[in-house]
């Protein structure tokens, strides 16, 4: 997997989670990397609508067969969507990670954020060094 | 992560090029860098149950206990007796602490009357050899064999027509927990009809060098039914919904067969054997504990050591716990106090820290329907 696969436009965790930013909602969901880790997506635990979550704090969590998997928060902001559909099809999380995959929706509460995560290139390169070792 | 440095340092199979090569997931499995999944767990779980698969089970330990005593000190040490099998058969066994914990759990195969091929556990092997060779006071000869056997493991309704393309010995007429010796894919090779999957299936025993050559020759005889190379991911819930016990989940040191409701394994009207007075007190009195299924009826899926609640309390922890791809549920097994150990009872699960209903069941969650 080349960093041209991890959409220029996103924003990164060192947690594998990405997030895009569209006016002041933002979209969230985990990585490529971290589903293919993960292996067949069975099971997802999301917030709910007006949750607020904090940037780094953990607010779910993502199960596959084998292992479970806590997802935190790239940015803070209040939930105003759920992608309720994994629900009965988790498995969009594994074939569209980027996409269809996306996990809830946030109304951003400081978009100075944004610019502390990592670019596409950034978190391409630390998943390259952290699967060599 | 593991690092370069550690994985190098990580035990191998025979066949640990074929994974890779494969592009299987690697992960270190009690100090084996083995095959956790090829394709995903969920496709090789059900290619076992509907069809067929094929297991590197290489990390397997091999004991070879020889001499005209060898029975007897077989026998001093496991629950099961040893003796009362005959040439070309296996047996399920416990080898025992004197508290009746499990040292191991083990298949014991007697080759002839004086000759007997144990299969341990992997993390498990080192010291059940030095357990064996300390308590050997017997005329008999204990041997670490583990470096001569490559161990693949054929299971599915599938395996034995699989199985049969390549060799001689006539594996329909072969009758579960027997085996025999002869010539399999072109090599000498010991086939038992044993799994750890709840499914028929053999597991065949042959030296490292040939394991590759052998693991391509079942792939091949296995084409037309669309075998699949699996993983521990698969073996770990195959064995999950047989219900069937792992060392260090369903069973440890602490634990006693009759607690890990295997008491078909204690055979408490032979000779003395390690353990033996232990368990003859708790088959008197009774267990305090037992280990027992359940299925979630909420949403959410149990984990190995999630806190198991009965009206708000924590009374025992979960051993062994996954979705079960077959089933289609998320099943699981713990340890209760034996109040609460009978199937039918309403539990909770603690899963991060948040109760989810379930409901105790009897196992196995699954039976395969013989043939």
């Amino acid at each position: 997997m080349s960093f041209m696969e991890y959409p220029a436009e996103y924003r990164y965790t060192r947690e594998h989670e990405w997030v895009r930013l569209d006016g002041s909602t933002a979209t969230v969901g985990i990585t490529h990397h971290a589903q293919d880790q993960l292996g067949d997506v069975v099971f997802v635990e999301l917030p709910s609508v007006g949750a607020r979550l904090q940037a780094g704090g953990p607010f779910g969590a993502v199960e596959s067969v084998k292992a479970v998997s806590d997802i935190y928060a790239p940015i803070s902001g209040d939930v105003t969507e759920v992608n309720d559909s994994l629900i009965d099809a988790p498995e969009k999380i594994n074939e569209d990670p980027h996409g269809e995959g996306w996990l809830v929706r946030l109304a951003v509460a400081d978009s100075n954020e944004l610019p502390q995560l990592l670019s596409a290139e950034q978190y391409a390169e630390y998943v390259a060094a952290e699967t060599d070792g | 992560m593991p690092t370069a440095e550690s994985q190098c340092a990580l035990k191998r199979t025979p066949l640990h090029g074929v994974h890779c090569d494969a592009k299987a997931r690697m992960v270190d499995f009690g100090g084996w860098h083995m095959p956790v999944e090829y394709d995903g767990i969920v496709a090789e779980h059900n290619a076992v149950r509907s069809g067929v698969g094929l297991f590197d089970v290489s990390h397997m330990g091999e004991i070879v206990i020889r001499g005209p005593q060898g029975v007897d000190l077989i026998d001093s040490l496991c629950s099961n007796r040893a003796a009362d099998l005959q040439d070309g058969q296996a047996q399920y066994s416990g080898l025992l602490n004197p508290q009746g914990g499990f040292v191991d759990d083990l298949l014991v195969h007697r080759i002839a009357s004086d000759h007997y091929l144990l299969c341990v556990n992997a993390a498990n092997q080192e010291g059940d050899f030095a357990w064996i060779s300390d308590h050997n006071s017997f005329d008999a000869e204990v041997t670490f064999a583990s470096a001569d056997y490559a161990q693949l493991a054929i299971q599915g309704p599938q395996a034995l027509v699989t199985a049969s393309k390549l060799t001689g010995l006539d594996l329909a007429a072969m009758r579960y927990y027997w085996f025999e010796s002869g010539e399999f894919a072109g090599v000498p090779a010991l086939v038992a009809r044993t799994g750890y999957t709840g499914e028929d299936g053999f597991e065949v025993y042959a030296a490292p060098g040939d394991a590759v050559a052998v693991w391509q020759a079942i792939l091949d005889a296995g084409a037309e039914h669309s075998i699949r190379p699996c993983g521990l991911g698969a073996r770990n819930t195959l064995r999950l919904e047989a219900a069937m016990s792992l060392y260090g989940h369903e069973i440890d040191a602490t634990v006693t067969p009759y607690e890990a409701g295997l008491g078909w394994i204690v055979k408490l009207g032979k000779p003395a054997f390690c353990g033996r007075d232990v368990l003859a007190e708790q088959k008197r009195r009774g267990v305090s504990r037992k280990l027992v299924g359940f299925e979630m009826t909420g949403r959410g899926i149990a984990r190995d050591g999630y806190g198991v609640l009965v009206d708000g309390d924590e009374v025992g922890h979960v051993t062994s716990a996954s979705p079960a791809p077959w089933l289609g549920n998320n099943i699981g097994l713990c340890m209760l106090p034996v109040e609460h150990a009978q199937p039918g009872r309403d539990i909770d699960i603690a899963i991060r820290g948040r109760p989810v209903g379930a409901k105790t069941v009897r196992t196995p969650f699954y039976k395969r329907t013989r043939q």
